[in-house]
C-alpha cells in the first residue's frame, strides 16, 4: 500500500525517518530502512538536517523507491531558490518519489557551514503553494508543464511552542499550510501527552492528518540537551528520572516510546518515529502496541 | 541611519601601508551618530596610526556627508595633497568619494553593517534591508524581511525558544514581536492574509523619477 493509500484508508499511520550522513556511505542507512520497511507506511529522508552538509535527500529517496519503500522527500527552503526547488521537485517525481514534506529549514548558522548564504526565497507555505501549482500543470511563473507531477504534500507543526504568541503563530501557519495543500502533518517530538491533547483539540476539524512526533530517548544527557537546545521539545522530569534509574537504558527508552505511541493512538492519526540510529528498536515498539 | 563599525587596526594598517601621506576623512552624519566615523573617531584613529608609524603624515578632515557631491567637493584641495584617502564613511560614502576622485585610492576604514537604530547605549540593531517593497503597514511596524533571520513573510518558523530567534538568544523572534504589535493594534487579521511571495529587487538598484528628469531637461 502506498503512503497515499494508507493515508486515505484512515488507518493509524506509522512513519519513520532516516538521515543521510556526511559522505557517500549509505550502507547503514539502507540497512536501517530495510529493517523497518515492512512496519511503516513511509520513511522520511531528511534534507541537510540541522543545516549540516550531507548526502542529499532526493538521491536517498530514490534508493528507497528501488527497495520498494515509499519515501517522503523532505524539502527545506534554506538552500534553494524557487527555480531550484521547482526543478528538484520535478526531478524527484521522475525518480519515482511521490510524497514530499515542506519545511522552512534551520538557519545555516546552526550547522557546520555557518557563514553560508541563507536562501529562504520561498517559505514552507509558499513552497506548498508552488507544489500545488506544479501538480496543477504549471510552474510559479504560469508556464505550462509538459508532464505533470502529483505529489502528496505534508508539512510540520510544533505543538510544543513555548508561549501563547508562538503557539498562535504555529496554528495560524498550520492553517495556511493546509490551505496551501498540506494533507498531513508530522509534529516535533512530543513527550507531554496532556499538552499534545490540548493541541489536538485546537486543531480539531482542520482536515489534515496529524502524525505525532516521537523521538526515541537514548540517554539522560540527550533529554537534557533537547530541553535546553531544541525548540518545542520538552522532556518532563519523570521521564528523565526513569532513564536515570534504568539499568537497561534501551529497554527504558522503548517503554517510554510504547507509552507515548499508545497515548497517541487515541489522540491523532498516526505517529512519526524519529529513532536517530536506533531503527532496530522500532519493530519491538510497534509489536508492543500492536501496530 | 547607516550603522558601521571600525575595521581592526591591523587591517587598516595593511591598507594604508603603501602610502606616506594620507587624508583621513570623517563623515558627519550616520557614521558620526553611531560613533564609528565622526570627527572624534577621526582623531582617535589618526593617533592610533601615528603611534605605530611616525613616518606617515595624516591630514584630518570631517565633512557633513560623504554621500553628497556638494560636500565631497570640499575635499578637493586636500585630496590633491595626499597619496590616498582613508574614509570613515559608510560604503556608500567611500564609493561616492572614489567616484569623485578617480585617480586617488579611497580606502574604507569602516565595515558598513546595516540600516538601523541605536537600541541602547552601545547596541545597534538592524531595521531595514531597503528591499524596495515596504510591508510595514501590515506587520505592526516591524519588518520581517530585515528582522527575521530567514526573512520569512508568512509567519514564524518553529525555531524560536522563549521568544528568542534560533540563530542567537540575543535576537528576539521578529514574528513574535509582530504578533504582539498587531494584537496591541487590533490588527491580528493581517497574519491570516493570503501568503506572499517576494519579488526580490535587482541589484544594482536604480530609481528613475521622470518628473524630475523632465524639469532638468527643460
Amino acid at each position: 500500500m502506498s503512503f497515499r493509500e494508507a493515508l486515505e484508508s484512515g488507518k493509524f499511520l506509522v512513519t519513520a525517518e532516516v538521515g543521510p550522513g556526511k559522505g557517500t556511505d549509505v550502507e547503514h542507512l539502507l540497512k536501517d530502512a530495510e529493517m523497518i520497511k515492512e512496519r511503516v507506511d513511509a520513511i522520511n529522508v531528511t534534507d541537510l538536517q540541522s543545516s549540516v552538509m550531507r548526502l542529499g535527500s532526493m538521491a536517498v529517496c530514490h534508493m528507497l523507491v528501488d527497495m520498494g519503500i515509499d519515501p517522503i522527500f523532505q524539502v527545506t527552503c534554506r538552500d534553494r531558490n524557487r527555480l531550484a526547488l521547482q526543478s528538484d521537485l520535478l526531478s524527484a517525481w521522475v525518480l519515482g518519489i511521490r510524497n514530499m514534506l515542506a519545511l522552512t529549514g534551520d538557519h545555516p548558522t546552526l550547522g557546520d557551514h555557518p557563514t553560508a548564504k541563507p536562501v529562504f526565497d520561498l517559505d514552507s507555505v509558499t513552497l506548498l503553494e508552488a507544489i500545488g501549482t506544479l501538480n496543477a500543470g504549471q510552474d510559479m511563473a504560469g508556464n505550462e508543464l509538459k508532464g505533470v507531477p502529483d505529489f502528496l504534500c505534508g508539512a510540520v507543526v510544533n505543538p510544543g511552542a513555548d508561549n501563547e504568541a508562538a503557539m498562535d503563530l504555529q496554528i495560524m501557519k498550520m492553517e495556511k499550510k493546509i490551505e496551501a495543500g498540506a494533507k498531513f502533518f508530522q509534529t516535533q517530538g512530543v513527550y507531554d501527552l496532556d499538552a499534545f491533547e490540548k493541541f489536538m483539540k485546537r486543531v480539531e476539524g482542520f482536515g489534515a492528518k496529524v502524525l505525532g512526533g516521537i523521538i526515541l530517548l537514548k540517554s539522560v544527557g540527550m533529554a537534557r540537551y533537547m530541553n535546553k537546545n531544541v525548540a518545542g521539545v520538552f522532556v518532563p522530569e519523570p521521564f528523565i528520572q526513569e532513564m536515570k534509574e534504568a539499568e537497561d537504558k534501551a529497554q527504558a527508552s522503548k517503554e517510554i516510546a510504547v507509552r507515548l505511541v499508545k497515548g497517541m493512538k487515541d489522540l491523532c492519526d498516526g505517529v512519526h518515529i524519529m529513532a536517530l540510529g536506533w531503527e532496530s528498536k522500532i519493530p519491538p515498539i510497534l509489536d508492543d502496541v500492536g501496530l | 541611519m547607516i550603522i558601521a563599525e571600525q575595521k581592526t587596526l591591523a587591517e587598516i594598517r595593511d591598507m594604508v601601508s603603501p602610502y606616506r601621506k594620507i587624508l583621513l576623512a570623517g563623515c558627519g552624519t550616520c557614521t558620526a551618530f553611531c560613533s564609528a566615523g565622526g570627527s572624534k573617531e577621526v582623531d582617535k584613529l589618526a593617533d592610533a596610526l601615528l603611534s605605530e608609524n611616525k613616518d606617515i603624515v595624516i591630514d584630518k578632515t570631517t565633512i557633513p556627508r560623504q554621500c553628497a557631491t556638494k560636500f565631497i567637493d570640499r575635499l578637493e584641495n586636500k585630496v590633491g595633497h595626499c597619496e590616498a584617502v582613508l574614509s570613515m564613511a559608510c560604503g556608500n560614502g567611500v564609493q561616492a568619494v572614489a567616484s569623485r576622485f578617480p585617480d586617488k585610492p579611497v580606502l574604507p576604514a569602516l565595515n558598513t553593517q546595516f540600516i538601523g537604530v541605536e537600541k541602547e547605549p552601545g547596541v545597534w540593531t538592524e531595521n531595514c534591508m531597503a528591499c524596495g517593497d515596504c510591508i510595514l503597514w501590515r506587520t505592526g511596524g516591524i519588518c520581517p524581511v530585515a528582522r527575521c533571520a530567514k526573512s520569512l513573510l508568512n509567519g514564524a518558523c518553529g525555531g524560536a525558544s522563549e521568544g528568542r530567534c534560533e540563530v542567537s538568544k540575543d535576537r528576539p523572534c521578529a514574528w513574535q514581536e509582530i504578533y504582539h504589535a498587531l494584537k496591541r493594534l487590533n490588527m491580528l487579521h493581517y497574519l491570516k492574509e493570503k501568503p506572499q511571495v517576494k519579488d526580490w529587487p535587482i541589484h544594482p538598484g536604480r530609481v528613475v523619477r521622470e518628473d524630475l528628469r523632465d524639469v532638468e531637461a527643460t
